[in-house]
């Protein structure tokens, strides 16, 4: 599998947090709303995505990750607010408008008795006609069938296929039709985990070289921090959080963990300095210090504990609401 | 090339793809063969008796209205079926998301639906040539006659069944149509004339296709002196290509309706549901 396989390279554009770039922003969502009868699943959702950003939208269950997903996929109709893809609302997408789109849905046994490239080359028809100079529509379906490690079963049926090797085939039916935006909803539940890494590596080539802009959804933080170039955390029906790992972590705590053991005794202490804090601690005992570890807030730790002090928040107002009624 | 030719010609491919799977996948197979083998028993038994007042062999009067049978169930509950079968694994919202897609799905089906119900007609009518005597399809009349009653009939179900498809999201449902049509078969004169039956039944079946199919089918296959046994002692073409017609208008302007509306609900967490419902009750 090399990167020549997706197509020649597209002129990246750069990522910045500058006006001009969020101006031409792929996905654009504005105090998105969502109501189901009386319960409110998005409660003013916003954010953007530049093109060819690899975004990770995070949360835990309920939070509204499909919903929000849904609805920029054009299947849901919202309740309130503004929601642009590629500067189209996706309430009002055309033909066309789909045409630049990829969505990768969670398939079940759908076409079973199709052959795994014989179903590609058959999608793929349906994109001719948004060909563009830029961008040549389709995939050539043998070509893609490689693309996704499915190289050995191309004449497979559909149904026949584990559920890994259908997961791949998902994806590959996502890009059949080289699409400016891409959505994911869980993309590798149920993977190994060299079906994993290949299809990390896979969203990295998508991203760099056909500059296609990704939203994906996951449960899978370290998958966040690996594909993503950005993090939003969605609980409770909004944004609680948006940046990359990094910064996400350093909102939350800039405290690391210092373990070590001196003389068969184990120590662990916290610090916001761990650079200084092993300086004095090899200054005072010298190399009777074995088994140090330095470990700093991972992306996992930031998510408990944003969600946690948002879920707190919650309750707080809660109760705050219910002593100023009982006042 | 224009978007809607392209969606177009992407449904004729799949018509003819999964055409082909169909007739490659023996499970498939065994659904034709079966049905059309045990119905040439039953009219094989049915050939020593005759229909009260003529001489003419029961089981000959009732290939051709088995024919008309074929037609109805091929279109309707076909179409039924793939349409509530095809919802809940996924393949309509996978046709959803592809420009064009819901498009060229629905024509893939009518180009499917429609050879498939070729096959079972064909598979019933040639060994039926051979079987039956007094059959009148030595003229090219007949034969135009039988793809007259095919094609409308056709245009006539497909629809329909499009509709029911759409309503009924659970296929293990579906029971809850197939009984009425079940009983509709029994009372529209394919085993024997719909002339025994009380007038008031008669009155009702006229409403529905399957027994102008059924009607037509006779008229394309049987001798003329055989229309005696009907309704008015005519094979009633007009009036065939009148209730056919009406189904049909009424069909093509309620069908896309529903559709749409049908189609408009799918997305991801509503298959989820469906899956997971299957589930439950696979468990």
């Amino acid at each position: 599998m090399s990167v020549s396989e997706l197509g020649p390279p597209m002129p990246r554009t750069e990522k910045g947090h500058d006006a001009a770039s969020t101006a031409i922003a792929a996905i654009d969502v504005h105090d998105l709303r969502m109501r189901y009868g009386t319960t409110d699943v998005l409660t003013g959702v916003t954010f953007q995505a530049r093109h060819g950003e690899v975004v990770a939208l995070l949360g835990p269950n309920g939070a509204g990750k499909t919903t929000t997903i849904e609805i920029l996929e054009g299947f849901r109709m919202r309740s309130g607010g503004e929601v642009s893809v590629l500067g189209t609302d996706p309430a009002k997408g055309t033909e066309a408008w789909r045409a630049r789109l990829g969505v990768v849905l969670q398939s079940w046994r759908d076409h079973s008795k199709w052959r795994v490239q014989e179903l590609l080359e058959h999608l793929g028809t349906y994109y001719a006609p948004y060909s563009t100079d830029r961008i040549s529509r389709p995939r050539d379906a043998a070509e893609l069938v490689d693309v996704v490690g499915l190289g050995e079963h191309a004449g497979k049926r559909v149904g026949q296929l584990s559920g890994g090797q259908r997961r791949r085939l998902d994806v590959a039916i996502g890009i059949v039709g080289r699409p400016e935006v891409l959505f994911l909803d869980e993309p590798t539940a149920g993977f190994d985990p060299h079906a994993r890494r290949e299809f990390h590596d896979l969203v990295h080539r998508l991203a760099d070289f056909d500059d296609t802009t990704i939203l994906l959804t996951t449960h899978d933080l370290d998958e966040a921090e690996k594909l993503a170039d950005r993090i939003l955390i969605l609980a409770g029906g909004s944004i609680i959080a948006d940046g990359t790992a990094d910064q996400l972590a350093k909102s939350t705590s800039a405290e690391a963990e210092v373990r070590w053991s001196r003389d068969g005794e184990r120590f662990v202490h916290s610090t916001t300095d761990a650079t200084t804090y092993v300086r004095d601690l090899f200054a005072q005992y010298g190399n009777s210090i074995a088994d140090l570890e330095v470990r700093r807030a991972s992306l996992e730790d930031t998510y408990m504990s944003m969600v946690r002090t948002f879920e707190a928040g919650r309750h707080d107002d809660a109760v705050r609401s219910f002593e100023e009624k009982n006042r | 090339m224009n978007p809607t030719t392209a969606a177009v010609r992407s449904g004729l491919a799949r018509g003819r793809i999964e055409l082909r799977q169909t007739f490659t996948t023996p499970q498939d197979l065994w659904g034709y063969l079966f049905p059309t083998v045990v119905l040439l028993v039953v009219m094989l038994l049915m050939r020593g008796s005759t229909i009260p007042g003529t001489d003419f062999s029961r089981g000959t009067m009732t290939l051709p209205s088995v024919l008309g049978v074929s037609v109805a169930f091929g279109g309707l509950v076909n179409l039924m079926q793939y349409l509530t079968v095809e919802r809940e694994d996924g393949t309509l919202l996978r046709a959803k998301a592809t420009p064009g897609g819901m498009l060229g799905y629905l024509i893939g089906k009518v180009v499917m639906v429609s050879g498939m119900v070729l096959v079972s007609i064909a598979i019933t009518l040639i060994p039926g040539m051979f079987l039956f005597e007094g059959l009148a399809l030595n003229t090219v009349g007949a034969w135009l006659t039988l793809a007259w009653v095919l094609a409308i009939g056709l245009v006539a179900t497909m629809p329909i069944g499009a509709v029911l498809g759409s309503l009924f999201s659970n296929p293990r449902n579906m029971g809850l149509i197939m009984l009425p049509v079940m009983g509709l078969v029994a009372a529209s004169g394919i085993f024997y004339p719909v002339t025994v039956l009380p007038e008031w039944l008669q009155v009702i079946v006229q409403v529905f296709p399957i027994y102008w199919l059924g009607l037509g089918m006779r008229s394309a296959l049987l001798p003329d002196n055989m229309a005696l046994v009907e309704i008015g002692e005519s094979w009633r073409h007009l009036e065939t290509v009148g209730v056919l017609s009406l189904w049909a208008v009424l069909g093509l302007i309620i069908a896309p309706i529903v559709l749409r509306r049908m189609a408009r609900r799918e997305s991801g967490s509503s298959v989820a549901e469906r899956r997971e419902k299957a589930m439950q009750r696979i468990a």
